[in-house]
């Protein structure tokens, strides 16, 4: 096996090439002070960072979406999901959700709505909206678990899509890059090659390490 | 008392406190939050819930004390106590809370000074029972001894 397909078989499917791991930050609104408290532990114990606010009203302050230009400026800590309560006084969760899938900016934005009231025609609602889920409260820390895993697996999902292009540059870089057998005509070989078939090349390997433990 | 009596103790007086139905397992997932990190992340949520509790007690008495009782006003409280009673596992206020807020419907001002004493009720017996439970967790502490999630649970 050439240095360069050991190198590609141990790229992340997610196409990311830089070394940090994603840590999600999760925007928590709920006007339960408890409520608060509990959903920030349980996304803080499932490795997430967290920012609590009180009202959909603060959340859209905190997204920028509230039309004051003066929001704050942590704005850069991007928001990777939004978890809400559905009923709080003012804007409700679904409101809150709405607002978000009208906006260009955040309507990719997963959106995940909890309610202490499990009305299927709420759900429903939520659900045609554009939320991700529905969390029936009391939310539980196996219920973040699986919301955590869904949106990462999405997110992978995502970038695998992305990342056939991200693939091939990739490729073009390893076989760019000095390495002791490949020659300068092969690499360009190579690198043509893999621009055609980079899934069947992978597989190809992934044949060779299956016989290997057999 | 000597430390594995203690500890026992404690076991025996959680237990009851799910057998009567005081607690629910809701309660159980508050443990799971505590880490080094957070240590006392039991004891703060739950002094939390009392002092918010207290507010939205003390709220409601005031609402169903006006000679109109505004029930736009009432129910939200009577929700909000529902939904941090359920969130640490306070079964009997949430139960109570239930009631209260089908009463607040009827727009029925008798039984909601009714209910509002028996959430009041439940909610003082949590109270006290919980206070009682982190005394005990704290003579173990004292005494030298530890604390684990599995004491809170069986």
């Amino acid at each position: 096996m050439a240095v360069g397909e050991v190198m590609r078989m141990e790229i992340p499917s997610g196409g990311d090439m830089s070394v940090t791991s994603p840590e999600l930050h999760v925007l928590a609104v709920d006007d339960s002070i408890v409520d608060r408290k509990v959903i920030e532990r349980l996304l803080r114990i499932s490795a997430c960072k967290v920012t609590t606010v009180e009202s959909g009203a603060r959340a859209l302050q905190y997204l920028g979406l509230d039309g004051d230009k003066g929001a704050s400026g942590l704005k850069d800590l991007k928001v990777n999901l939004i978890v809400t309560d559905y009923s709080m006084p003012g804007l409700t969760g679904y409101d809150l959700l709405k607002k978000i899938k009208e906006s260009s900016v955040f309507r990719e934005i997963p959106v995940v709505i909890m309610s202490s009231e499990n009305i299927l025609p709420r759900i429903e609602q939520c659900l045609r909206e554009g939320a991700e889920d529905f969390l029936l409260k009391p939310v539980k820390l196996a219920d973040v678990k699986r919301i955590k895993e869904l949106i990462m697996r999405n997110e992978a999902e995502d970038c695998k899509t992305l990342s056939h292009s991200n693939k091939r540059k990739l490729a073009e870089y390893i076989d760019d890059a000095p390495s002791p057998s490949p020659s300068p005509s092969s690499s360009t070989h190579d690198d043509s090659s893999a621009k055609d078939f980079p899934s069947s090349k992978q597989m190809k390997s992934a044949d060779e390490k299956f016989s290997s433990l057999l | 008392m000597e430390l594995g009596q203690m500890q026992k103790s404690l076991q025996d007086y959680t237990k009851s406190l799910f057998v009567e139905g005081i607690l629910d397992s809701q309660f159980l997932q508050l443990p799971q939050l505590q880490d080094e990190s957070n240590s006392d992340f039991v004891s703060q949520v739950v002094s939390l819930f009392f002092q918010d509790s207290d507010r939205i007690l003390n709220d409601l008495s005031l609402s169903l004390d006006q000679k109109v009782v505004d029930f736009e006003k009432v129910d939200p409280y009577v929700h909000q106590l529902k939904g941090s009673s359920s969130s640490i596992g306070a079964q009997r206020v949430k139960n109570a809370c239930v009631v209260f807020r089908s009463f607040c419907e009827q727009k029925n001002v008798e039984a909601c000074h009714r209910c509002l004493q028996q959430v009041k009720q439940e909610y003082y017996l949590v109270k006290n029972r919980l206070e009682t439970l982190f005394k005990l967790e704290q003579q173990i502490v004292a005494s030298g001894g530890m604390i684990s999630a599995m004491d809170l649970g069986f």
